[in-house]
C-alpha cells in the first residue's frame, strides 16, 4: 500500500564536502543511502542511528528531525497521528525496541542524596579504602561463630554467595536479540570487572564457556538452550517470569534472526520463530515456582544461587514476598523503563510501575515480614548513571543491573529498531557483515571503562555521605530527600521532602 | 547395584545419595518404598545409569535428565521429564500434568493416561527429537506451543465414549507432529493445526516407537497398530508471523 507517513528524519548530504567514497552507503544497515551519480538518501528508511554520520570521513552528513509540522494539537500529537497511519496501512501491532520513551516522571530525578558537612566528616575515597563489594545470595537470619583451635570460624551454614566487586551487573539480553560479539564483550567485561553478565533466554554460546564464573544463565518459558550443561556453565541461575518492557507477555524472536549460530545455541531449527509463551506453563502458582526453583537447586546440587526475574507491576511487593518464600536467593525487579529487543509498543509504554517505587515497596514489605535478608534484590529498568545506582541502593536494592546503558557504552544510539535485525552498530543484529563491526575487544574496553567510571563515582558519593561501604547506604532512605513530590509519593518512597 | 529403602527418606538426601553413588561409578539403582519424593534423577548426566522406582515418585522426576534410563513400576506425578535432554523414562501406570515441558530429547513412555498440558513447547534440533507415547488418553492443551518432537496418544483401554484427548489440542503448535490412534473431534483442535493421514514414511518412525512401547508394557503390537492413526501437523512454522507493523 502507498504510505502516507512522512519520514521521521531528513538526511542531508553536503555534496561540496562529499568525495563520493561511498563509505556511508556501506555503513547503513537500513539501506537508506544509495549512489546515483552522487549519494542519495531515502529519508523514509533513516532511523537516526548515526552510523553514516559517525563514519563519514568528511563530516558531510547530518541527520535532522523532519521539520514537517502538523497543525498544533496537544491531544493529537504527530506521534499519535503517525502511529494511526502505520496501523491503517498494515493492520498490525506497533512494534518497537529498547525501553519506554514516554514522558513519565522519573523519580530518580526527584530524589537528592545527602552529604556530610562539619559535624560528621566526609571521607576522601582517594586516600581511604571504600568498599563496593557486594555478595549476591541468601543471607542467614543470624550468624554463629565458634572458636576452633584458637581461631574464630563460622558455624552457620551459608548458602551459595557470589562475590561482586561492584554492585553493578549486566542485564539479561539474549544471544539472538543481540549479537555474539556483544555477548562476548559483556562476558569479558563482567569477568574483568568482577561482576556478572546475564545470558537472557537464548542459551549460552560455547565461546562464552570460559567466562562461566561471571555468567547468570536464564531459564525462561521457552526453555531455549536450557540443559544440564547450560546450568553447569553458570555462576547463578535465573528464572525469568517477566521483563519491564513487556510485563505479562511472552517473547518472540522472528525467524529472520534465527541463523545457524542462534539455532545451535537455542537448539531449534533455523528460520523458525522462537516463541516464548507468556507464562511458564509449568508455573501457575508460588508453589509451582518453588518447584522449579528447587528443581534448579537440585540440578546444581545447591551450589549456585537461584533467582527469579519479574517485571515491576502493581502488586510487586506481595509477589516478591511470595518469591522469597518460594526459596529464591535473589529477586531481579525490572521497572517500566526496562529495555527489550522487541515488544509491542502499547505494552512497553503503558504497563508496569517505575523501578524506584518498586524497590521501595519490595524493601518495605520484606522488612516488615522479617525476610529481607533471604534475598538479594537486583533493581533494573532505566538506570542511567552512578547517581541512579546510588539512589536505587539507598531505596533498598542490593545490586543494580544495566542493559540499555551497557548497549549505549558499546555504541547504541537508542534508535529503537532492534527488532528489525538491521543494527548498523553490530549490536542487535545477526547479519554477519554487521556483527563484524562490533569489535569485541573495543566493546569490552568501553564496558569496563563505564563500570570503572561509575564505580569511582559511587565511591565519591559514599565518601560525601561519610560512609565507607556500599552496605552502609543500602536501604538508608534517611540519606535521600524528595524534591517536588507529593505526600503519597514521599510515603511510598519512604523519604522526607527536601528541607525536613 | 544399589538398593535404597526410601521409606521416610527426604528427597534431598535421596537425590544426593543417588548422585554421590553415581559419581562413584554405580549404574544400577533400585529405589524401594518411594512415596512422593521429588526430583528423582534431576540433572543426572552420568552415562549408563538405570534407576528402577518401586512406588509413586513425586513431581519433577527426570527434570533436565541427560542420558539415564528410569523405570517407574507405578503411577507417576506431575512435570516428569521437564526440559529433558536425553535418556528414557518408562511409567507402568498413569502420569499427571505438564509432562515433558520444553523437552528437547529422549523418550517418555506411559502405559496409562496422562493429564493436562502434556508436551508443551517440546522442541527438536537436528537428530535430537523428543518423544512421548501415552497408552491411554490425554487431557487439555496437549502439545501446546509444540515446536518439535513427536507426541503419540493411543487411547488403549478407554471407557466407552471417553475422548482420546481434551480440548485445545496443538494450540499454537509450530513444529513437530502429534499421532493419534483414532479420530478426534475437530472442535477440540487448536486453530494452528490440521489433520492428515499417516503415511508409510511416518510408520517407519511411529512403528518403532510403538514396538518399543508394546515391548515395555507387554501389549499386543498388532492390536495397537490395527486401528487407524491420524496425524496433526502445524499449518505454519510461523503462526505469529503477521502480527506486527514494522
Amino acid at each position: 500500500m502507498r504510505t502516507c507517513i512522512p519520514p521521521e528524519f531528513i538526511v542531508k548530504i553536503d555534496h561540496l564536502r562529499c568525495r563520493r567514497c561511498r563509505r556511508c552507503i556501506m555503513n547503513c544497515g537500513f539501506g537508506t543511502l544509495s549512489f546515483q551519480d552522487r549519494v542519495v538518501a531515502d529519508n523514509h528508511k533513516c532511523v537516526a542511528c548515526h552510523r553514516c554520520v559517525t563514519f563519514c570521513p568528511e563530516g558531510a552528513i547530518t541527520v535532522e528531525s523532519n521539520p514537517l509540522s502538523f497543525k498544533a494539537n496537544e491531544h493529537w500529537t504527530p506521534a499519535v497521528i503517525k502511529a494511526i497511519y502505520k496501523q491503517a496501512e498494515t493492520g498490525g501491532m506497533l512494534f518497537t525496541g529498547m525501553g519506554n520513551d514516554r514522558k513519565y516522571i522519573s523519580y530518580f530525578d526527584q530524589l537528592a542524596l545527602d552529604a556530610c558537612q562539619v559535624t560528621n566528616p566526609s571521607i576522601d575515597p582517594l586516600r581511604e579504602p571504600m568498599e563496593l563489594r557486594t555478595y549476591l545470595g541468601r543471607k542467614p537470619n543470624s550468624l554463629q561463630v565458634e572458636v576452633k583451635d584458637g581461631n574464630y570460624v563460622l558455624a552457620t551454614e551459608m548458602g551459595p554467595q557470589i562475590k561482586l566487586e561492584t554492585p553493578i551487573i549486566f542485564a539479561g539480553m539474549s544471544f539472538g536479540s543481540i549479537s555474539l560479539n556483544a555477548h562476548k564483550a559483556l562476558a569479558r567485561a563482567a569477568s574483568i570487572c568482577g561482576t556478572l553478565m546475564n545470558t537472557g533466554e537464548g542459551g549460552l554460546h560455547r565461546e562464552l564457556y570460559p567466562y562461566s564464573s561471571n555468567i547468570i544463565v536464564q531459564v525462561a518459558s521457552g526453555r531455549f538452550g536450557v540443559s544440564q550443561e547450560y546450568l553447569d556453565r553458570a555462576a547463578a541461575v535465573e528464572i525469568k517470569i517477566g521483563q519491564g518492557a513487556k510485563p505479562g507477555i511472552g517473547g518472540h524472536l522472528p525467524g529472520e534472526k534465527i541463523n545457524q549460530e542462534v539455532s545451535q545455541t537455542r537448539m531449534i531449527p533455523e528460520g523458525t520463530d522462537a516463541i516464548s509463551p507468556a507464562p511458564h506453563h509449568d508455573i501457575y502458582s508460588i508453589e509451582d515456582l518453588s518447584q522449579l526453583i528447587y528443581a534448579l537447586k537440585e540440578a546444581t546440587r545447591y551450589q549456585k544461587p537461584v533467582g527469579v526475574k519479574i517485571a515491576a507491576v502493581h502488586n510487586v511487593a506481595a509477589i516478591a514476598s511470595g518469591i522469597a518464600r518460594a526459596g529464591a536467593d535473589f529477586i531481579y525487579i525490572d521497572g517500566m523503563r526496562g529495555g527489550t529487543g522487541a515488544t509491542p509498543t502499547v505494552i512497553r509504554d503503558n504497563i508496569g510501575i517505575p523501578i524506584e517505587m518498586a524497590i521501595a515497596a519490595v524493601d518495605d514489605r520484606l522488612r516488615q515480614e522479617g525476610i529481607r535478608n533471604w534475598v538479594t534484590i537486583i533493581a533494573a529498568g532505566g538506570i542511567r548513571s552512578s547517581g541512579d545506582v546510588a539512589k536505587a541502593i539507598a531505596l533498598g536494592a542490593d545490586v543494580v543491573a544495566i542493559g540499555t546503558a551497557a548497549l549505549v557504552a558499546m555504541g547504541c544510539r537508542l534508535c529503537q529498531k532492534c527488532y528489525t535485525g538491521n543494527c548498523s552498530w553490530g549490536i542487535a543484529t545477526q547479519r554477519p557483515e554487521l556483527v563484524r563491526r562490533l569489535e569485541p575487544e573495543e566493546a569490552t574496553e568501553r564496558l569496563v571503562n563505564l563500570v570503572r567510571g561509575w564505580s569511582l563515582e559511587l565511591k565519591e558519593i559514599l565518601g560525601a555521605l561519610g560512609v565507607n561501604a556500599i552496605e552502609s547506604l543500602r536501604g538508608s532512605r534517611e540519606r535521600l530527600r524528595g524534591i517536588g513530590l507529593n505526600k503519597t509519593e514521599l510515603e511510598i518512597l519512604g523519604v522526607k521532602p527536601a528541607g525536613r | 547395584m544399589v538398593r535404597i529403602d526410601c521409606k521416610g527418606l527426604y528427597y534431598r538426601e535421596l537425590n544426593e545419595l543417588i548422585k554421590t553413588k553415581a559419581d562413584e561409578g554405580e549404574t544400577e539403582f533400585y529405589l524401594d518404598n518411594i512415596n512422593g519424593q521429588r526430583y528423582i534423577g534431576t540433572g543426572l548426566s552420568n552415562p549408563g545409569i538405570k534407576i528402577y522406582v518401586n512406588g509413586v515418585p513425586g513431581n519433577d522426576l527426570a527434570t533436565f535428565l541427560n542420558g539415564p534410563e528410569i523405570v517407574v513400576y507405578d503411577n507417576a506425578q506431575d512435570a516428569i521429564c521437564n526440559t529433558m535432554n536425553s535418556g528414557q523414562v518408562t511409567v507402568h501406570g498413569h502420569a499427571g500434568d505438564v509432562l515433558g515441558y520444553g523437552m528437547r530429547g529422549g523418550r517418555l513412555l506411559i502405559k496409562g493416561d496422562v493429564g493436562y498440558r502434556v508436551g508443551i513447547h517440546m522442541k527438536e534440533y537436528k537428530k535430537q527429537v523428543p518423544v512421548i507415547v501415552a497408552g491411554g488418553t490425554a487431557g487439555d492443551f496437549l502439545g501446546e506451543y509444540m515446536a518439535g518432537g513427536i507426541l503419540v496418544v493411543l487411547g488403549l483401554d478407554r471407557k466407552p465414549g471417553a475422548p482420546l484427548t481434551g480440548d485445545y489440542l496443538g494450540t499454537g503448535m509450530h513444529g513437530g507432529v502429534i499421532y493419534l490412534r483414532g479420530e478426534v473431534d475437530p472442535v477440540k483442535l487448536g486453530k494452528e493445526v490440521a489433520v492428515f493421514d499417516v503415511t508409510d514414511e511416518d510408520w517407519k518412525v511411529l512403528g518403532q516407537h510403538l514396538q518399543d512401547f508394546c515391548a515395555s508394557f507387554d501389549v499386543d503390537y498388532n492390536e495397537v497398530s490395527s486401528e487407524k492413526f491420524y496425524k496433526l501437523l502445524p499449518v505454519s512454522h510461523r503462526p505469529y508471523g503477521r502480527l506486527y507493523a514494522y
